[in-house]
């Protein structure tokens, strides 16, 4: 039997999914990135590897997404994440027509088509203002675990204002809120709800349409998903999957590859471009 | 390697070759009157006048091509945080910083590039600091200024009252002109001035309009800078007329011949916006790995939206001139005189997007734009891009975000397509 991988390789971390060739799941990996980024694409597929006992020879497409998807030495093909999420989303909930992806680097609003092609985009700009590198910073400073601080904003009742998202200034933002005795909870309920409202600014500019679906890292989150549910006023999309659904996306693409290199036909997708140095 | 078809294309080709020449003689005058008492002038290139300066053989300076000289040339970034030192924000309009930098490290004056003006002439109202940045450089050379005041134009047309208000100022910008130069006003020059004005006005838009083929003949975003700096800064000379004559028929060979710019013209834009200077090859391969084409550009215009017929006029000289300052260019007009330019791209050029390049440190030149997209895109069914970075400062590139931007708009229009196809 043959298979094919889609290989995520995000700012923070590395996401890979192995699907057969009827598009179920074999295994799935995440690993640190790292700085080398080439390494975290070749670990991701031996991590794919080692955890479904599928051989190398038998995987017959990889398809790389995220910001190093160039960098990925096995990858066949690249196809940008925010098609990948798109196609991800809405194999994974059919009736997604609006996808929020919100990584390490990059919160992103995509509307979708009913075939799971992206119809329209927004993310946020070269500052990584509001994305998961602010949540990152917020635990930091309070000396907590990104793990924990979704459930502990859950509690807080008396949510803080944040002067801005921007992920420098969030230390001395949290620390003179501490310094004003304010509660932790009551911090990361603010925290919180300053993402999601920047968040909203990117998904309006496209235009929401239930269903909406979460995916990237940050959606395992429970205290991200319950402020971005409050904010939009309907429900989200979410699951244990959601951190890997770019590269489930890439995987799926890897699959069209698969199959249409058996049947001797040209792909159905956007033929890749290469990297132009200057 | 490069194919003798491709030695026909564009910036690679004649067209760009041809700039290149006579901007260099240009920037050549410009370097010797350094050491010469011939006198000089300061302009904006947004409608300006520079007919009535060529009618005293004052030679124009124009600060902003200084600026994006340095850019282009990726120097811009030491001037422009020289200028930071002094004061300046951050997000202080960059072109403004660059060349105010780049005057205080002696790039203008003797032993700099370009000479010290002999006059600041400040044409352009529709961007307050470029008043200031004016100001400060009158000031800080100790330089006399003329400020021409030109009412912004919001529904479309100049009044009578405004071309009224124009015509008296620059009737006293040519006494100031006869003042620094001793030399008596000769309408008769003016108009053999203006002549040559609209003959490269008549080859910038029949070279504009040749882009309606497909394959368009040149990219009407990148390549048009070969021809913004002729019409710009050149505009009434008989080069730069010779030099669009010249352009236009060999577009219109390209036409005939079937020849793109593209090796595989896939997309064709339309594009807002001014470009990154200090990565434009990068940012130009970033669409040409697609066959993405811009078949037509709002930056091309700041100087004067020609391809819409109008022309200076030898039969009145002064009046057109005026006219032009006041209606006929990018700036002084609303923001929905733009949309309505830009839908006429998408319409008539048969674009299949609207590609939005939002510069940081402009945000006179970008607000609205948010806007605007979200009219092509809602109301109007274009597909449209909107990325950001800055027309100067290099700071504001981030090549990976952007790439990844422009590949997944290209992936979703070729889908949308591969769907249309498959359908049909």
């Amino acid at each position: 039997m043959k298979y094919a991988a889609g290989i995520d390789v995000g700012s923070t971390q590395t996401k890979a999914v192995l699907l057969d060739a009827s598009r179920a799941i074999a295994a799935k990996a995440l690993i640190d990135t790292g700085a080398n980024v080439k390494r975290a694409g070749q670990r991701a597929l031996d991590a794919l590897l080692e955890a479904s006992g599928v051989a190398r020879s038998d995987v017959g497409f990889v398809v790389g997404t995220g910001y190093g998807r160039y960098k990925i030495e096995a990858g066949d093909t690249q196809v940008t994440e925010i098609s990948c999420h798109a196609r991800g989303a809405q194999m994974m909930y059919p009736a997604t027509r609006t996808v929020i992806d919100m990584g390490g680097q990059d919160t992103k609003a995509i509307k979708v088509g009913p075939e799971g092609d992206v119809a329209d985009f927004c993310m946020n700009d070269k500052c990584a203002a509001g994305t998961g590198r602010f949540l990152a910073g917020a635990a930091d400073v309070l000396g907590l675990s990104l793990d924990e601080i979704g459930e502990i904003s859950l509690k807080g009742t008396r949510p803080v204002r944040l002067t801005s998202v921007c992920t420098v200034f969030v230390e001395s933002d949290i620390l003179s809120h501490l310094a004003q005795n304010q509660k932790v909870e009551d911090i990361l309920a603010g925290v919180h709800q300053a993402i999601a409202a920047r968040t909203i600014g990117l998904v309006r500019r496209t235009g929401m349409e239930d269903e909406v679906t979460f995916t990237g890292g940050v959606a395992r989150n429970i205290g991200m998903v319950r402020a971005l549910e409050e904010k939009l006023g309907t429900s989200l999309n979410y699951s244990d999957e959601s951190h890997h659904i770019g590269a489930f996306g890439a995987a799926l693409f890897a699959v069209d590859h698969l199959l249409a290199s058996e049947q001797g036909q040209i792909p159905a997708e956007p033929q890749p471009t290469e990297w132009v140095d200057e | 390697m490069r194919t003798d078809v491709a030695d026909t294309k564009d910036y690679r080709g004649r067209v760009h070759d041809l700039s290149r020449n006579i901007m260099t003689d240009w920037m050549t005058q410009l370097k010797d009157a350094t050491q010469t008492n011939v006198p000089s002038a300061y302009l904006m290139i947004s409608g300006n006048c520079v007919e009535i300066l060529r009618c005293f053989d004052i030679l124009p300076v124009f600060p902003e091509i200084n600026a994006l000289q340095l850019a282009i040339r990726k120097q811009s970034l030491p001037y422009i945080i020289k200028s930071e030192e002094i004061g300046y924000a951050s997000d202080n309009c960059a072109y403004v910083k660059a060349d105010i930098g780049y005057t205080m490290c002696g790039g203008v004056g003797q032993d700099g590039s370009s000479p010290t003006p002999s006059l600041i002439v400040c044409n352009f109202v529709g961007c307050n600091v470029y008043i200031k940045w004016f100001e400060h450089c009158a000031s800080m050379m100790d330089v006399p200024m003329v400020m021409l005041d030109i009412p912004f134009v919001r529904d479309g047309q100049a009044s009578a009252e405004d071309l009224k208000y124009v015509l008296a100022q620059l009737k006293d910008l040519i006494k100031r002109c006869e003042e620094l130069t001793g030399k008596k006003f000769d309408i008769d020059r003016l108009r053999e001035i203006v002549a040559h004005s609209a003959r490269a006005e008549e080859g910038w838009s029949r070279s504009k309009d040749l882009c309606k083929h497909r394959p368009a003949p040149f990219d009407s975003y990148f390549d048009s800078i070969n021809m913004m700096g002729p019409i710009n800064a050149l505009r009434g000379t008989k080069e730069a007329a010779d030099f669009f004559d010249e352009v236009a028929a060999h577009y219109a060979k390209m036409v005939e011949e079937g020849i793109g710019v593209a090796d595989e013209e896939k997309f064709r834009t339309v594009v807002e916006g001014p470009p990154p200077y200090p990565y434009y090859r990068s940012f130009r391969n970033l669409f040409e790995a697609w066959g993405a084409v811009a078949v037509q550009s709002t930056y091309s215009t700041v100087g004067g939206t020609w391809e819409f017929g109008f022309r200076h006029d030898p039969d009145r000289p002064l009046e057109s001139i005026a006219e032009q300052m006041i209606t006929h260019n990018l700036c002084n007009r609303s923001l929905l005189d733009r949309y309505d330019q830009i839908r006429s791209y998408v319409d008539d050029w048969k674009a299949d997007a609207l590609i939005i390049h939002s510069i940081k440190s402009c945000r006179l030149f970008s607000a609205g734009q948010g806007d605007m997209r979200e009219y092509f895109t809602k109301e109007l069914g274009v597909p449209t891009l909107m990325v950001e970075s800055d027309l100067e400062d290099p700071r504001y590139y981030a090549e990976a975000q952007m790439k990844n931007r422009i590949d997944a708009f290209f992936e979703a229009l070729q889908y949308k397509r591969m769907r249309q196809e498959a359908g049909a």
